[in-house]
């Protein structure tokens, strides 16, 4: 790039309210103080002063752990686990005399399984760099962001290339266009002559607009890369914060000393946009740069199923001590009568009078009391050690399904459902609250417009969604051609006539083609269109390839505007500092034609103006006024001549926001020189002002302006609800969840909207709250703050009560109310101490829809229903408004769509769809949920079976601390023989089949309910263990009583009767697992047959060991059990004893008292049976 | 706006297709259908009662004597310990028994002990499995304290608890005044004899101690020919233990008076365990135990009935799983 050209735009010159000049405020004396310390030295990192102050280097990091880190940091976390707390020191006291077991063989299994959690953790961290790179990057997942490329200044060579990571605090860098800022840069110059530069902070905020950032006017000067030769200065500012909406500097240049904000801060990771290059000094560099600050880690969450796991894994502990203080108090008196009064030995084979301390009967209460810790290392088999390793692998696998989900899978924004945890997969399937955000997630936040209102006259045909979802409930029959125009507006592309425009969407043949001129208002009309094309900030851009002229505008239903404007022929081509030029048809000559309009002043949009308008002059050297605002500001600003058709237009735009659209009211007014002068004088002069009345002063002058202005009339813009919206929120409401919609819209759209997403019907009740009262606006007019807040409350708290006696009036017959409040009433709601009955009253309602909210109440009345109904909410949103609702929801699903990532990013699951939520929630939500819950369920089963039967044997060995097994068998336990198929049962398991799922979202109750994981259901897996381990250990003793099991005459001795045990064991744990799951593919055969026949291929090798390494287990199923007709007979009774109760249980409860999800197998397996045609009518008859 | 640009260069991040990601594996989907249940059932029935019927005849062919003579064969005194603990005084004893049936040969003999905790976690550490076999690892005596070594240092073979207290009454058994041979070899599993116990190494400073647990071993035998050594080491699980004696290499015809002469040395009176001689065939299925052949009629009967009730209330009053009509939601009130 040679010397770029310096366009000759002076932005600062139309921009009168964004570009207003910093000046030193009274924050400015807290520079240097505490929290405003920083200083850094311009253009000099390697000055002393500078090095010294060791600010960061530019390298990032967003994973949790770092190469260097991760063992200690991972095995700290490993750590903190209670359980795992408890093996480790089992571990540790297993190289004592207090130990049953050998101490390699409790160490094993723990290193396995802390060795797979460190695995498991290392992969998803890695998983987790990739993802978060994928986001911020954007297009750029290939390049790490470190090893990106900038300019940076070299005094000695000029500009050369460096890696990001490279830069310092101070250096100097250059960026191009399309770039994106390697760091928090400063702004020093642009392209442009007044310093000026647009910036896309979409990956910042998820706002699309582009902000335009303005360097100093001392530093414009610097434009060349040569001029920075002998550049210095230093700034001194606030320290790194999170804060995206304030900066605070001072720049000491040249001697002097020069105010800093916002304005001159180019923030890391937004775009350099329709500007050529910017040169910048690095202010903050990696971590502490702001938006580094702000991706904090989402609040870490945690399902309730895991917390519910916890108390568990309590009770196990609690049943443990027990289980151990019976133990120990038994063992205790055994021991003591070893030596009977006599001072006589009794058990004289033990040797009591020469013993240690674990067994001396003469201090019987210490040997109890040792005895205790060691049945607390016997009885571990209780708690099991695998659990947690098992549910997180499990976890990660789901979330890989999750990921990979196909039918979640968005075409055209090339995004698929991203879950950022895999903590929160089996709380999907628990959701009961969801709270979603309207523009963006439930609408496709693409403007489009479609109807506008001129001179009074309606133009524009096509039915709005809304609109069709009226006419549905009416039971209108829609005619043929309506039915096509909806059919092709569903999809975004292939519009009727011609091709489709992004944008617009609007068709009336009166207007369109130029037909326009033939109307009775063509002067009007062609007025209206001109404002449209005048009237906004956006820039043409030419896209040589198509040529086309794209615009690229602040908002999106700007876009719109200028888009509807070149369709209907009058099309913005050029804009440059004074000018903007049009192509636009004359009504009288028909002709294209150019004009170019001169460009005298913007008054921008802001949110408290609520309105914009431009001064221009037209080459018939007449002065303009553009207007275009909300109908209630610019009503008041109509000039009292015009009045003709401004009921028409009023009605028309009443009727635009019932059919869900956005209006703006547009007008105009011509300027006589003189009085455009005199205004003039006085808004330059009020723009001149320094201090902090200016803001006020440049509004009032431009209020002055704005005035006596003569209606053209109205647009409609359409924001599109999303495909399958109003599809899936039936599905939803069908599954029992409920569905609040929290939304900034005013009440009318939300409820247009609530009605056009089947949220709201005809046949539901509205209950309204809201303070839109003459009597509370009387008295907000009088200005008494304390008398409107009081009277505001009372209105609150008794509609509250009015609905909720209505409410009550409903009950028992088939009426459904909703529940509709504005955001001035909740905010009384949320602090004035009416949350209960609030609560109470919305609870009971069908549909909530909450417009007006802030999103600080977005995210309150979340934590209001979290905290105050104890159920599982969800949110989803896509805007950075929504950030809190999300964080503050049980679970958070931010839509990864038009408004940047923000949401996504500080979501749980991304998804680019509102419909996804579907396929997530009743789909993988009730699967995860069933499969963890049913994995956890049948953990606690499998332990206890297991570690009772060492209890039991306890009881015949006289409680000392024997196990019954050899120590390998038992510490494979956990690990090999029963470890994969409850991975297998958590990771494949389906109950019902997708289809099915979504075909019968009653199934998702199951889990609303918590029924899969109820404690009753707990409990009776617990019980099931219990009494499988009573069976197993008294059947297989009573079997081989003393007798020879063999015919060559040999008896059961200790180490047969621990393989008949054990092999009894692992035959019914996994057996019972066959039982238990649904879906058996070729895995599940293979790891639960295979975790059998481990056992006996371990046996195999293990006993083919020498028996001082063996020991017990040396040959001995080769030479003792494996030929015995008895070991094989008897392992089979048992098996057959342990699951048969569990059968019939199934059996009957199946039989007589359904489950869901049992009715919709049984029934999956007759229609799967049955022809297809069979299907579909069985299909929609339980969909009914 | 932003989305668009850069994009020809950019990798799809569409999901690859393939039935695994998708959880669509072809798999079998079992439910427990009426018809399924029943089949179960039945089929258990019918495997379990002959199985049943198998193992109760065979164990009911076997012939088994059980004599106990703990309680006989001492002096009616309450000096019992005293008496068992005296090296000085007679401890013959004898008892006589009927054969009830014909006993093929082999016929086992056991002896039989109650109460006596063979698996007491101190009593199965104690022994010590390298010096056992390994001649080197002669004084690896730790674990077998108190009886790893002599009161002058020396390693006890084998030391332990376990073989210090191994048993030591006898039998001899004779029929109409002929002795019975008892055959001793191979009544311990063979890889103890080859794996465990060598050949190399014999008892040393055996039952030298004061105390005298139990037997003594013949210092010239190695311990691999010890077998009533190695039975007594292969510790019992349940504290009520059979462990085999010998065999009788000869058929005993039914109602032949069995002679035998018991040298009642063991201690069992110190913590009143039984003593009980066992001689006894076995089958397939090994000694005499009803309780595996009756439990597996007992789970083909009830099957078998479970089967048949579930089967008249399939007939009579047929329930399809799949009849939406019993989704429980379906009668409380939906939002439709």
């Amino acid at each position: 790039m040679a010397s770029p050209r310096r366009k000759g735009i002076r932005f600062s010159r139309l921009y009168s309210f964004s570009c207003v000049k910093s000046a030193f405020g009274d924050e400015h004396s807290q520079i240097g103080l505490k929290g405003y310390s920083r200083v850094v030295y311009f253009n000099d990192p390697d000055s002393p002063e500078q090095t010294l102050l060791r600010y960061p280097s530019n390298y990032v990091s967003t994973t949790k752990y770092t190469a260097l880190n991760f063992i200690p940091k991972s095995l700290f976390e490993q750590f903190r686990r209670v359980a795992n707390i408890y093996f480790l020191v089992v571990a540790c006291v297993s190289y004592s005399p207090l130990a049953p077991y050998s101490a390699y063989s409790v160490l094993l299994p723990l290193l396995l399984v802390i060795g797979a959690t460190i695995v498991k953790e290392a992969i998803e961290d890695w998983r987790r760099m990739k993802q978060i790179h994928l986001d911020l990057t954007n297009n750029f997942q290939d390049i790490e962001a470190n090893n990106r490329k900038v300019k940076v200044y070299d005094r000695d060579h000029g500009f050369q290339i460096a890696r990001w990571k490279r830069l310092r605090v101070g250096d100097l860098v250059k960026v191009h266009k399309d770039e994106q800022f390697p760091a928090d840069l400063l702004l020093l110059s642009s392209t442009y002559e007044d310093g000026i530069c647009y910036v896309e902070t979409t990956n910042l905020d998820g706002e699309t607009n582009l902000k335009v950032k303005h360097a100093l006017d001392v530093t414009c000067t610097l434009h060349e890369d040569d001029s920075f030769k002998h550049f210095k200065a230093v700034i001194k500012c606030e320290d790194p914060n999170e804060d995206l909406y304030s900066f605070l500097g001072t720049l000491f240049y040249n001697g002097e000393q020069y105010p800093v904000s916002l304005q001159q801060l180019l923030l890391r990771d937004s775009k350099l946009r329709n500007t050529e290059h910017v040169y910048g000094v690095v202010v903050f560099t990696g971590h502490d740069t702001k938006v580094m600050k702000n991706t904090v880690e989402p609040p870490s969450k945690r399902s309730k199923i895991e917390r519910k796991m916890d108390k568990i894994v309590y009770v196990l502990f609690s049943l443990l001590v027990f289980v151990s203080l019976i133990g120990s108090f038994f063992f205790g008196i055994t021991t003591e009568n070893d030596i009977d009064d006599d001072g006589e030995m009794t058990r004289w084979y033990l040797r009591p009078d020469q013993t240690t301390v674990f067994f001396d009967p003469n201090r019987a209460a210490v040997a109890a009391f040792l005895h205790f810790l060691t049945g607390l290392i016997l009885y571990g088999y209780l708690i099991p050690i695998s659990l947690y390793v098992s549910i997180e692998i499990v976890k990660v696998l789901q979330v890989i399904f999750i990921n990979q989900d196909m039918d979640m899978y968005h075409e055209e924004t090339d995004r698929p459902a991203t879950a950022k945890t895999s903590n929160l997969n089996e709380e999907l399937g628990l959701v009961d609250t969801i709270f979603t955000d309207k523009t963006g997630t439930l609408t496709c936040n693409s403007m489009e417009f479609v109807k506008c209102s001129i001179a009074g006259v309606a133009y524009g045909r096509g039915l709005t969604e809304v609109e069709r979802a009226l006419a549905k409930r009416r039971g209108d029959a829609l005619d043929d051609s309506e039915v096509t125009s909806s059919a092709s507006t569903q999809s975004d592309d292939g519009m009727a006539p011609g091709k489709s425009v992004k944008g617009f969407n609007f068709h009336d043949d009166r207007v369109m083609n130029g037909q326009w001129v033939n109307e009775p208002h063509a002067d009007m009309i062609q007025k209206f269109f001109r404002v449209l094309a005048l009237c906004h900030t956006a820039i043409p851009e030419v896209d040589e390839d198509a040529n086309e002229i794209l615009y690229e505008a602040e908002s999106p239903d700007e876009a719109a505007f200028v888009i509807a404007a070149r369709e209907l022929g009058f099309e913005m081509y050029e804009r440059s500092q004074s000018h903007i030029s049009l192509r636009e048809l004359d009504h009288e000559s028909h002709q294209k034609i150019h004009r170019p309009y001169e460009l005298l002043h913007v008054l921008e949009f802001s949110s408290s103006r609520r309105r914009m308008s431009v001064i221009v002059r037209n080459v018939e050297n007449q002065l303009l006024l553009l207007s275009k605002g909300s109908d209630s500001v610019m009503l008041e600003r109509l000039s009292q001549k015009s009045q003709d058709f401004v009921n028409a237009t009023m009605d028309h735009v009443k009727r635009y926001a019932e059919a869900g659209l956005r209006t703006l009211v547009l007008a105009y007014r011509e300027l006589s020189k003189e009085e455009f002068s005199s205004w003039e004088k006085e808004f330059l002069d009020a723009k001149a002002t320094v201090g902090a009345d200016r803001d006020a002063l440049i509004e009032a002058a431009a209020d002055k302006i704005e005035r006596d202005l003569i209606l053209l009339g109205a647009t409609a813009v359409e924001d599109k609800l999303q495909i399958g919206v109003p599809e899936c929120i039936e599905k939803l409401e069908n599954a029992g969840i409920k569905i609040w919609v929290i939304t900034g819209d005013k009440m009318e759209t939300a409820i247009n909207i609530g009605y056009a997403c089947s949220l709201l019907r005809e046949d539901m009740e509205q209950i309204v709250i809201t303070l839109d009262y003459p009597e509370i606006i009387e008295l907000e007019k009088k200005g008494d703050k304390e008398a409107v807040a009081k009277a505001s409350r009372e209105s609150v708290a008794n509609q509250i009560r009015q609905g909720t006696l209505l409410l009550s009036s409903y009950e028992g017959r088939s009426i459904y109310p909703a529940l509709i409040i504005d955001g001035k009433s909740l905010s009384f709601v949320l602090s004035q101490n009416l949350e209960g009955s609030f609560l109470h009253l919305a609870v009971n309602c069908a549909s909530v829809i909450c417009c007006r909210s802030t999103p600080k109440q977005k995210a309150l009345v979340t934590r209001l229903v979290k905290k105050g109904t104890g159920r599982t909410t969800l949110a989803i949103g896509d805007g950075a408004n929504d950030v809190g609702m999300l964080q503050e929801a049980d679970i958070g699903v931010g839509i990864s769509g038009v408004e940047g990532m923000q949401a996504a990013m500080s979501s749980d699951f991304a998804i680019a769809q509102f419909r996804f939520l579907e396929r997530l929630l009743l789909v993988h939500g009730h699967w995860c949920y069933r499969r963890i819950s049913m994995m956890v369920c049948y953990f606690f089963y499998k332990n206890i079976a297991f570690g009772f039967t060492l209890f039991w044997f306890e009881a015949y060995a006289s409680f000392s601390g024997q196990p019954a097994y050899n120590d390998w068998y038992m510490s494979c336990y956990n690990v090999f023989f029963t470890s994969l198929p409850v991975i297998a049962l958590g990771v494949f398991d389906q109950d019902v089949s997708p289809q099915l799922c979504l075909k019968n979202p009653e199934l998702y109750k199951e889990g609303i309910r918590n029924i899969l994981f109820s404690w009753p259901r707990i409990l009776g897996w617990i019980l099931n263990g219990i009494i499988c381990s009573v069976v197993v250990f008294f059947f297989t003793t009573s079997s081989a009583a003393q007798q020879a099991f063999r015919r060559d005459g040999h008896v059961v001795d200790y180490e047969v009767l621990g393989v008949y045990m054990y092999s009894c064991v692992v035959w019914t744990v996994n057996c019972q697992m066959a039982l238990s799951i649904n879906y058996f593919t070729w895995m599940q055969h293979f790891v639960i047959w295979g975790s059998i026949a481990f056992w006996y291929a371990f046996l195999l090798i293990y006993g083919a060991f020498p028996p001082l390494f063996s020991t017990t287990a040396y040959q001995v199923f080769v030479e003792a059990c494996g030929p015995s007709p008895f070991f094989w007979l008897g392992t089979m009774l048992v098996v057959v004893l342990c699951l048969l109760p569990y059968l019939l249980y199934r059996t009957v409860q199946t039989e007589f008292f359904p489950m869901p999800h049992d009715i919709i197998q049984k029934w999956q397996r007759e229609t799967s049976d049955g022809r297809s045609g069979k299907v579909r009518e069985k299909d929609t008859l339980l969909c009914k | 706006m932003s989305s668009d640009d850069g994009s020809s260069k950019k990798v799809s991040r569409k999901p690859r297709y393939s039935r695994f990601t998708q959880q669509e594996l072809p798999a079998c989907k079992p439910i427990l259908t009426p018809a399924l249940v029943i089949g179960i059932l039945m089929c258990l029935g019918i495997i379990s009662i002959p199985i049943g019927l198998l193992a109760l005849s065979a164990s009911k062919n076997v012939v088994e004597v059980v004599d106990r003579y703990d309680d006989v064969c001492i002096p009616s005194t309450d000096q019992k310990v005293g008496f068992i603990k005296d090296p000085a005084t007679n401890k013959t004893c004898i008892r006589t028994f009927t054969i009830p049936k014909k006993m093929r040969k082999p016929v086992y003999v056991y002896y039989q002990l109650d109460n006596f905790y063979q698996n007491h976690r101190r009593y199965v550490k104690s022994r010590s499995d390298r010096q056992l076999w390994n001649p080197k690892a002669e004084s690896s005596t730790t674990v077998c304290d108190p009886e790893g070594q002599t009161g002058d240092g020396k390693p006890i073979v084998p030391c332990g608890l376990i073989a210090w207290s191994l048993f030591n009454d006898t039998y001899m058994l004779s029929k109409n005044d002929a002795a019975l041979q008892i055959n001793k070899k191979d009544i311990a599993w063979r890889s103890d004899r080859t794996h465990k116990f060598s050949s190399n190494i014999y008892p040393k400073n055996f039952q030298n101690g004061t105390l005298i647990g139990g037997g003594k071993l013949d210092e010239s035998i190695p311990l691999s020919q010890q077998e009533d050594l190695m039975v007594w080491m292969r510790t019992s699980a349940l504290p009520t233990f059979r462990k085999l004696y010998g065999k009788i290499e000869t058929d005993l015809e039914a109602n032949e008076k069995i002679t035998v002469t018991i040298q009642n040395n063991y201690n069992t009176y110190s913590f009143n365990g039984k003593k009980k001689l066992v001689i006894s065939t076995a089958t397939w299925i090994g000694g005499k135990n009803d309780f595996i052949g009756k439990m597996y009629m007992a789970v083909g009967g009830t099957s078998i009935v479970l089967g048949v009730i579930f089967s008249l209330l399939y007939v009579f009053k047929p329930r399809p799983l799949g009849d939406p009509s019993y989704l429980s939601w379906n009668k409380s009130p939906t939002l439709d």
